[in-house]
């Protein structure tokens, strides 16, 4: 018998937690009716004009490996997008790396630069993938408690508490999963000063740089001063363009960052999907309007979520980015895990816990407006309900 | 002029006033205002729901009719659009360009008042010299919105 203890990674084993939603995806999979305020990803099917090139990619027999970088047409227009969008220009030829999402953009980055013993900042409320690659590669995650009273916005006070020297990378992920939160162009400047004569990387997550509301757009660090040399830009196709099952990403870095990159993206994947490169094409040439259209929609379906927990008296700061609202639950005196299993059995309705994000999640619910207006208001007026029954 | 308000109300009329406000960031008052104007200023014609009639067992039916029509000194096609456009079992009148000049949708409660309708109103009018007459047979989508089950959400209770 082989005994799996000895054989599996320990690393893997144990300092790898499961992810804080499978418990309540069980119990919501055994119901009828959940009413779902639970997921990442847009509602919106992809544009037309967009799945239609995949599928002519498909009839022209465009069916082979690109080379590993990526279509060196794709990496053009990902260098002309992000020149006119955020003021930051990479060369095609060696500055730029299609990826598998942005999520692979995000492992190559860790992996690229992280060492066993390096510490990586990590701002929490944030997405869930961070810590656990950086432990992967040996790393150790250092946490920054994001606050409520700052917005959920990274301070430059925070940033110099948590730098050490063995600080390696910050990863900088924002507009931000799960809270909304954005850094406008003077707090970007802020943390760009800490900074600046150091030799610590950034690993930029603008996932969801084109999802923002207000009229500020978003400022890319990579944009700062002194900024470019060190930043690794992260983004994707999945949340602005509605293509999270293309698997979409790219990562722009400096050269020698972006060398590293692809020889790991080479040994691990040889060449993002292929199908996928011919549709993100179009995306970047011709999806700007579908962009705005969208974003419009989000915008509206944001102030009547935002108003909406206010009403019923859920505390809920203004999210300016990405697509989620992270009210405070701490009145009703449970834990984000008890609230969400509580809501999701007495009013079917799925919502997921801030605990889910990191610690200082704790005391907060995520909750996703990617649905219709009037799926939004149903689930409202559950959650009102369920607010005065506790 | 907010078209906000406009685009809002052209995907759903029965959005509340409160809603309107909330997405958009007026006052209640600007909104009712808003909409006052628009309805004066005729933008705004009318609230309708959308309908699936044929989920009805007695379900009616409605033909697109091509006329060709001989336009009328100094009134052009006016005149015989209008006249049409009174009658209660046509639905839609359009002037149109190409191969023939007025379309008209036209329903019924069976095919043969719809023929009846063709042949005994429409085709005996001086101005008509002739007409084709076309049968809806399937509504797929109507006023942008999908008559047919389609897409599921299909993206599962939670995701990060």
């Amino acid at each position: 018998m082989i005994d799996y203890g000895k054989v599996l990674n320990p690393t893997v084993v144990n300092d790898i937690k499961p992810s804080g939603i499978r418990k309540f995806f069980d119990i919501a999979a055994g119901m009828e009716g959940v009413i779902s305020l639970g997921v990442g990803e847009p509602d919106f099917p992809t544009p037309w004009h967009i799945r239609r090139e995949g599928i002519k990619s498909l009839e022209n027999s465009k069916t082979r490996y690109t080379s590993n970088a990526g279509l060196i047409e794709l990496r053009r227009e990902i260098c002309n997008y992000v020149s006119r969008r955020y003021g930051v220009e990479y060369a095609a030829d060696s500055e730029v790396l299609v990826t598998v999402g942005g999520s692979e953009g995000i492992d190559g980055a860790i992996r690229a630069i992280v060492a066993p013993g390096d510490e990586v900042i990590i701002p929490q409320p944030s997405f869930v993938c961070y810590e656990p690659i950086v432990r992967l590669a040996g790393g150790t995650p250092v946490i920054i408690e994001l606050k409520a009273e700052n917005q959920f916005r990274l301070t430059a006070e925070e940033l110099r508490g948590a730098i050490t020297d063995k600080t390696k990378l910050l990863v900088f992920p924002f507009p931000c999963n799960p809270t909304g939160a954005v850094m406008e162009k003077e707090d970007v400047e802020a943390i760009a000063e800490v900074l600046r004569d150091t030799s610590i990387c950034v690993l930029s997550d603008e996932i969801y740089s084109e999802l923002t509301y207000g009229g500020k757009s978003h400022v890319s660090i990579a944009s700062v001063e002194g900024m470019r040399e060190r930043t690794i830009l992260i983004n994707g196709f999945s949340k602005s363009y509605s293509m999270t099952g293309w698997r979409m990403g790219y990562a722009c870095a400096p050269a020698p960052i972006i060398a590293q990159m692809t020889k790991i993206h080479q040994f691990a994947i040889m060449s993002a999907p292929t199908t996928s490169q011919y549709a993100a094409i179009e995306a970047l040439r011709n999806g700007d309007d579908d962009v705005t259209t969208m974003v419009a929609e989000y915008d509206m379906r944001r102030r009547l979520m935002v108003n909406g927990f206010n009403k019923i008296g859920m505390d809920c700061f203004e999210p300016k980015g990405a697509f989620y609202c992270f009210p405070s639950i701490k009145r009703t005196g449970m834990t984000s895990e008890e609230f969400c299993e509580e809501l999701l059995r007495s009013k079917k309705v799925a919502v997921v816990p801030g605990s889910a994000f990191g610690r200082s999640g704790e005391g907060f619910v995520r909750v996703s407006y990617c649905y219709s207006t009037d799926h939004i208001k149903e689930a409202l007026s559950r959650i009102e309900e369920f607010l005065r029954e506790i | 002029m907010n078209t906000k308000v406009l685009k809002i109300l052209a995907d759903n009329a029965r959005c509340s006033i409160e809603d309107i406000a909330t997405m958009t960031g007026l006052s209640l008052k600007e909104v009712t205002d808003e909409i006052g104007e628009l309805e004066a200023a005729g933008l705004i014609r009318g609230y309708k729901a959308v309908i699936d009639w044929e989920k009805l067992d007695n379900a009616s039916v409605s033909a697109l009719i091509e006329l060709k029509v001989i336009p009328q000194d100094r009134f052009g096609f006016e005149n015989i659009a209008e006249t049409i456009m009174k009658y209660k079992e046509v639905e839609t009148v359009y002037l149109m360009s190409g191969s023939y000049d007025l379309c008209v949708i036209v329903k019924g409660k069976t095919f043969q008042e719809v023929a009846r309708f063709v042949a005994k109103e429409l085709a005996t009018m001086r101005e008509v010299t002739s007409t084709a007459t076309h049968f809806v047979l399937r509504r797929y989508k109507e006023l942008d919105v999908e008559l047919v089950d389609g897409e599921q959400d299909d993206r599962g209770a939670y995701s990060l």
